[in-house]
């Protein structure tokens, strides 16, 4: 788990994180977001393994989360913004297509 | 298509000195940078720190590097991956959905270090973080880790890290360095012949002094470092000892982020001091391949300060080539930037030497130990696939899907490297460079076919 520092300034940014209301420092990247509403993980990888962020600066690519409804985000390279949703990526990014008919 | 003179990749110490630099001596000069705010990772968000910061003076003194740049001419450009730079100069942006191409007359990679991926057993469970994933959050989040936190590796950074946490009231419950009792004899040789800058050394010491006075146990010539748990990190083990732990943060060093001068196939050397590979450079930078320069820690790890200076010759040598300057110019403004660079140096073969990395860092000795963390290759697999034959990193990819993954190989690509090494029983410096591809960072369709419709 996560908190902010105690002298630090009071967090002014609200998103949701898997349906949990979580506010952030401004500036704050939607990875520390997912670590600071207590996630233990963040994604499933394709065999079924649990990830977290492990790097936070754009390296790992532990941190894919889906973001205001958009799938396999790197989320430590993305600034919070107010309202932003931020869900776990289970397993590859989907892609849909019809299905194909034999 | 905006054509620039001189473009710099990477707002750290390097970029934005080179940056600054170079508008001063004319230059239309343009910045690149994927964050949203200059400094790189060391001055990651240090305009919007206080006075107060835990993370101390060395961060907060990179405000004036950034302020300056705010205050010159450079043509800064946030929130901006470059995904392919071709060898005739252009450069293929993109910033969210909008994709650009820039051109430029000169190139200067400033792309700053990663830290050495530490490919432990157990590093993949959740709660397992690096030590500068720490600082970051402490950075641009304001936030601490809570429970019981154990930091463990070795090098420079660690230590100032525990500082920095204990000035944030979060001290770490325990330090487990890996640091080994010949490599402290080793350096005492190097301080003897390097004279160390006395603030850089007086800054580590400081850093150990607080650890000390905040009471937090520290462990030297740690072994057999562990993290344990069932889903999730639960204890952290070595040789003769164990404890609870929710957080263990890593740290091995810094190497050189090589993805574009990789791509690019510029020519890269194996620095056995530090365990890495590091661009082939004249004394101004210079690559390989005409136009195109490397600064600061993406070419070798010299540490920010030094950095800085390498970022200033780049730029007094592209003001020469583009006929800004004259040479006997170029070079009489150099002295005392080099100079400068001499004494920031004098430090370098004391630390590499403390802080050399233990062999099994580089190339797990247990076969289980996941090395591609993307496609979860072990270190088993990978040893598998050099006695059936694959005789390079690009053979194991494709034996293995090794660094198939979304990083292309920015984590493992060195830690397969080593385990081939092993096997063949060569050193890693002969083992063939792995090649990673455009795109270096992965971008939608929907932004390719903006670039389509926009040339
Ligand atoms: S945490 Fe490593 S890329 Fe985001």
């Amino acid at each position: 788990m996560f908190r902010p520092r105690s002298e630090a300034a009071p967090a002014t940014v609200t998103v949701s994180v898997e349906g949990r209301r979580v506010r952030v420092a401004a500036g704050a990247s939607a990875a520390a977001a997912v670590l600071a509403a207590g996630l233990d993980d963040i994604r499933e990888t394709a065999t079924g393994s649990r990830r977290a962020p492990y790097c936070m600066i754009g390296v790992c690519w532990e941190c894919l989360a889906e973001i205001d409804g958009v799938p396999s985000r790197q989320s430590c390279m993305v600034e919070v913004a107010e309202g932003m949703t931020i869900r776990r990526q289970i397993g590859p990014r989907r892609v849909d297509v019809a299905p194909i008919r034999r | 298509m905006r054509a620039a003179e001189f473009a710099v990749i990477g707002a750290g110490p390097a970029g934005m000195a080179a940056a600054i630099r170079a508008a001063e001596l004319g230059l239309d000069t343009i910045l690149i940078d994927d964050q949203r705010a200059p400094g790189g990772q060391i001055y990651r968000a240090v305009e919007r720190a206080g006075a107060d910061s835990p993370l101390g003076p060395d961060y907060l003194a990179g405000r004036e590097l950034v302020a300056a740049l705010r205050a010159s001419a450079v043509e800064y450009r946030p929130a901006t991956s470059l995904w392919h730079l071709d060898p005739e100069g252009r450069l293929f942006l993109a910033a969210g959905e909008r994709c650009e191409v820039v051109s430029a007359r000169r190139v200067l990679l400033a792309t700053g270090a990663i830290e050495r991926p530490v490919p432990i057993p157990g590093w993949t469970l959740p709660g397992v973080m690096t030590v500068g994933a720490a600082q970051t959050l402490l950075k641009t989040a304001d936030l601490v880790p809570t429970g019981r936190v154990v930091l463990a590796g070795q090098g420079p950074l660690l230590y100032l890290a525990a500082s920095q946490l204990v000035r944030a009231a979060a001290p770490p419950g325990l330090i487990l360095d890996t640091t080994a009792p010949a490599d402290y004899r080793r350096c005492l040789s190097a301080l003897r012949r390097g004279r160390p800058r006395p603030r850089m050394l007086l800054a580590g010491l400081a850093a150990i002094a607080a650890i000390k006075r905040a009471g937090i146990q520290v462990r030297h010539g740690v072994r057999g470092l562990r993290a344990l748990g069932a889903g999730a990190l639960e204890r952290v083990a070595w040789e003769g000892g164990e404890t609870g732990a929710d957080h263990l943060f890593v740290h091995q060093g810094l190497i050189p982020n090589l993805q574009i001068s990789l791509a690019l196939q510029l020519r890269h050397e194996w620095n056995d001091d530090q365990l890495c590979w590091q661009l082939v450079l004249d004394p101004w930078g210079q690559t390989s391949l005409p136009g195109i320069a490397v600064a600061g820690d993406g070419g070798r790890i010299l540490g920010a300060a030094a950095a800085r200076l390498s970022g200033e010759l780049a730029a007094l040598d592209a003001a020469m080539m583009l006929g800004r300057i004259t040479g006997p110019d170029r070079d009489r403004q150099a002295e005392p930037i080099r100079a400068a660079l001499g004494r920031e140096q004098a430090l370098r073969g004391f630390l590499d030497r403390l802080y050399r990395p233990a062999p099994a860092i580089l190339a797990p000795a247990e076969d289980d130990t996941i090395v591609c963390r993307c496609e979860n290759v072990s270190a088993g697999a990978i040893r598998r696939a050099v006695r059936q034959g694959a005789p390079g990193p690009n053979q194991v990819k494709a034996f293995t899907r090794c660094g198939m993954g979304p990083c292309q190989g920015r984590i493992c690509a060195g830690v397969v490297a080593a385990l081939i090494a092993e096997s063949l029983g060569r050193s890693p410096g002969q083992i063939e460079l792995w090649r990673p591809r455009a795109p270096y960072k992965p971008i939608t369709v929907a932004a390719l076919a903006n670039l389509a419709v926009a040339e």
